[in-house]
């Protein structure tokens, strides 16, 4: 058991989230209001209340981004620069004929634009659609073509992925390049660059609600494409909320969440949860390398640092002595999401930085913090910690789906629906939605389930609870992948390697891995003319890396005669895992014969 | 060592360069953390290097690090090889 932050000589004397026992027996969800010091009369959009509302609150020149790029790029924007050029992008948006409710698709780097669009897309209305940036063009397609996406804003680097893919999106009718040469454009391109174009002070700002819908995100499932997860302008309430309690962002805070907006971290975390409560926070849009990530601390006086356990464990890969090479002693709080975070690793943080890295869990589809460990709270490395205060959750019986009593019995994270950030919706797939819930009546729709006290969200994760309330994740409760904090289905990555010429069937699975958690592993049998190799492992790998992303790139290519399937001839990915993993590989009845 | 470089730049340009970007890759040129090659790409730019080369580059050694510019990628590789 480590010390908790509270006790720590860098710890904060007094936390936003003070007592957790306290805060469960008071709790409402109105409290978020008052965080916000809100009035019933505002306007409840969130791109408005990143920007303009920080401004009339008297803060128009207050530091709202810090950002850095590759080499000596910096530049830092107040949170009226936030507003005008977030203005600006949704007026050209408006001009462009994109209208309120369009899926806007925001795929470029970690530029300063893809933050002023993505408030400046609420603004108008309409849906922001961040895509990771290293998406191959197949990855961006499947995407592209579930939400219909209308308009497009990339960079002159990415929009040759977009190209490929055009005539096959006939919804996709506005490709807007923010960042690169004009004069490489082509036709139907349309060029906008937000620092160039003039100050936009004042924005009609779109009418939304709490049921509006803002921010669609894609996640990976064991079969068929990635989903797409709909959240509302209402999402916000919890995104302030546990900013303020669990990340303990205070007005004098720098802030750095490492989360690529692409990801849902990057934007509740990343953009929404920060800049609603007016916080200073930087951005590198730079590679990974542990003496540019300390530079770029002690450059800014970071103080909060939201991050990965795959960034922790290459930080501690390269050991202490390059964190003693900086002056890390602005830190004061450090939080990890994406992937459960090793005893190890907190015990490494607290002894090299002072500080331990504070565990958190939540999904893309919870849109916030549901279980965490809390300022001031006795941490015990590697658990989860405990449910957010308002949160209801459980571990439910494998096959009963009723919650289990026994502390340390293993069933699946569960949490009763309705807190705000809850996802509204897998985009046209009312059925995959319902499946999420344990009884939920045949046809129920999307806002029954949600409204229904007596119904299970099951996350899809399995863990434990100790006799004193402590989570213990034990792993996913299907065939996703979590690589490095992030899920990849292997039903997309098997789908595209049977595209490779010389590839007959495939299955993917996730591997163990000491950085990134999993990586992928593939399993291949060849088509007849070809023969296994270390080029053709090699150049398959290249294949996946470009078609889908690098993240669902294998990093190991098994070749194998055959592969283990049932009876009815459905692939046993569980069989191979098992046998990777040293697990038990449990009945095998159903196997087909050899 | 003349001969590596040039093969591993070359490599580098096919693999992680697209013709049209505007992208002048030296063997002094930033690959990791310029973002020319991500932290997951590097596995198979690992296993180009270590097939190509018929060596076997340890896990602690293939750090970002090592593997930022063709010049430094040479120097692991040869310190593997010799």
């Amino acid at each position: 058991m480590t010390r908790s932050a509270h006790d720590s000589e860098k710890g904060v004397a007094l936390s936003n989230i003070g007592s957790y026992e306290e805060r469960l027996e008071n709790f409402d969800w109105g409290i978020a209001r008052e965080v916000l010091s809100w009035s019933d009369d505002e306007l409840l959009n969130i791109g408005a209340i990143c920007s303009d509302r920080i401004c009339a609150r008297g803060h128009a020149d207050k530091v709202a981004l810090i950002w850095e790029g590759f080499g000596d790029r910096k530049s830092t924007y107040t949170f009226r620069d936030l507003k005008v050029r977030s203005n600006g992008f949704a007026q050209f948006l408006v001009d462009q004929g994109v209208a309120p409710g369009d899926r806007v698709c925001l795929f470029m780097d970690k530029i300063p634009s893809l933050y002023f669009s993505f408030l400046g897309v609420l603004k108008m209305g309409g849906i922001a659609q961040p895509l990771f940036c290293a998406f191959g063009d197949e990855s961006l397609e499947v995407r592209l073509a579930s939400a219909g996406t209308k308009a497009i804003l990339t960079t002159q680097k990415h929009v040759k992925k977009v190209r490929k893919i055009m005539e096959r999106l006939p919804e996709l009718t506005h490709v807007i390049v923010v960042q690169g040469n004009p004069e490489k454009l082509k036709d139907g391109e349309v060029f906008f660059d937000v620092e160039s174009a003039p100050p936009v002070e004042e924005f009609d700002v779109y009418r939304s609600g709490p049921e509006t819908p803002s921010v669609l995100h894609y996640t990976s499932g064991t079969t068929g494409q990635p989903k797409g997860a709909q959240h509302v302008h209402g999402s916000i309430w919890g995104q302030v909320l546990t900013t303020s309690w669990v990340l303990d962002l205070r007005d004098d805070d720098v802030y750095w969440c490492t989360a690529d907006p692409g990801w849902v971290t990057g934007t509740s975390y990343g953009i929404i949860g920060p800049w609603a409560l007016g916080i200073t926070q930087c951005v590198l849009d730079s590679g990974f390398t542990s003496s540019r990530w300390y530079q770029f601390i002690q450059d800014n006086r970071v103080t909060v640092w939201y991050s990965a356990p795959t960034a922790i464990r290459s930080l501690m890969r390269d050991g202490e002595e390059v964190a003693r090479g900086y002056d890390l002693s602005s830190l004061r709080h450090l939080a990890s999401v994406g992937e459960p975070l090793n005893a190890e690793a907190v015990v490494w943080s607290e002894k090299t930085y002072g500080l331990p890295f504070l565990d958190t869990f939540w999904q893309t589809e919870t849109g916030s913090i549901m279980i965490s460990n809390y300022p001031g709270m006795t941490i015990r490395p590697g658990s989860m910690g405990k449910p957010f205060p308002g949160i209801t959750a459980a571990v439910l019986d494998l096959k009963t789906h009723e919650p289990i009593e026994e502390p340390g019995n293993v069933g699946l994270i569960a949490f009763r629906p309705g807190w705000p950030s809850m996802f509204r919706e897998y985009r046209n797939q009312p059925d995959v939605y319902r499946g999420k819930f344990a009884g939920a009546p045949d046809g129920a729709a999307p806002d029954e389930l949600r409204a229904n006290p007596d119904l299970w969200y099951v996350s899809g994760d399995r863990s434990s609870i100790d006799a004193d309330g402590y989570y213990w994740f034990v792993g996913r409760d299907d065939d996703v992948i979590n690589t490095g904090g992030h899920l990849v289905g292997p039903f997309e990555i098997e789908s595209a390697l049977v595209e490779h010429e010389a590839i007959a069937e495939a299955a993917a699975i996730g591997k163990p891995d000491k950085v990134n958690m999993e990586v992928v592993k593939a399993f291949v049998t060849l088509n007849p003319g070809y023969e296994a190799s270390g080029d053709l492992e090699l150049n398959v790998m290249n294949f996946i890396r470009k078609k889908l992303s690098p993240l669902a790139m294998p990093q190991e290519i098994e070749y194998m005669d055959k592969l283990p399937k049932t009876r009815s001839g459905k692939i046993l990915r569980r069989y191979l895992r098992a046998i990777e993993w040293g697990e038990e590989v449990g009945d095998l009845s159903t196997l087909e014969d050899d | 060592m003349e001969e590596m470089k040039e093969a591993v730049l070359e490599y580098v340009i096919d693999e992680y360069v697209d013709e049209d970007d505007d992208i002048e890759v030296a063997f002094d040129t930033p690959l990791i953390s310029s973002g020319i090659v991500d932290s997951f790409s590097m596995v198979s730019l690992k296993a180009f290097l270590e097939r190509k080369y018929e060596v076997k580059l340890p896990d602690d050694e293939a750090t970002p690090e090592a593997f930022d510019t063709v010049n430094s990628i040479v120097a692991l590789v040869s310190k593997h090889t010799s």
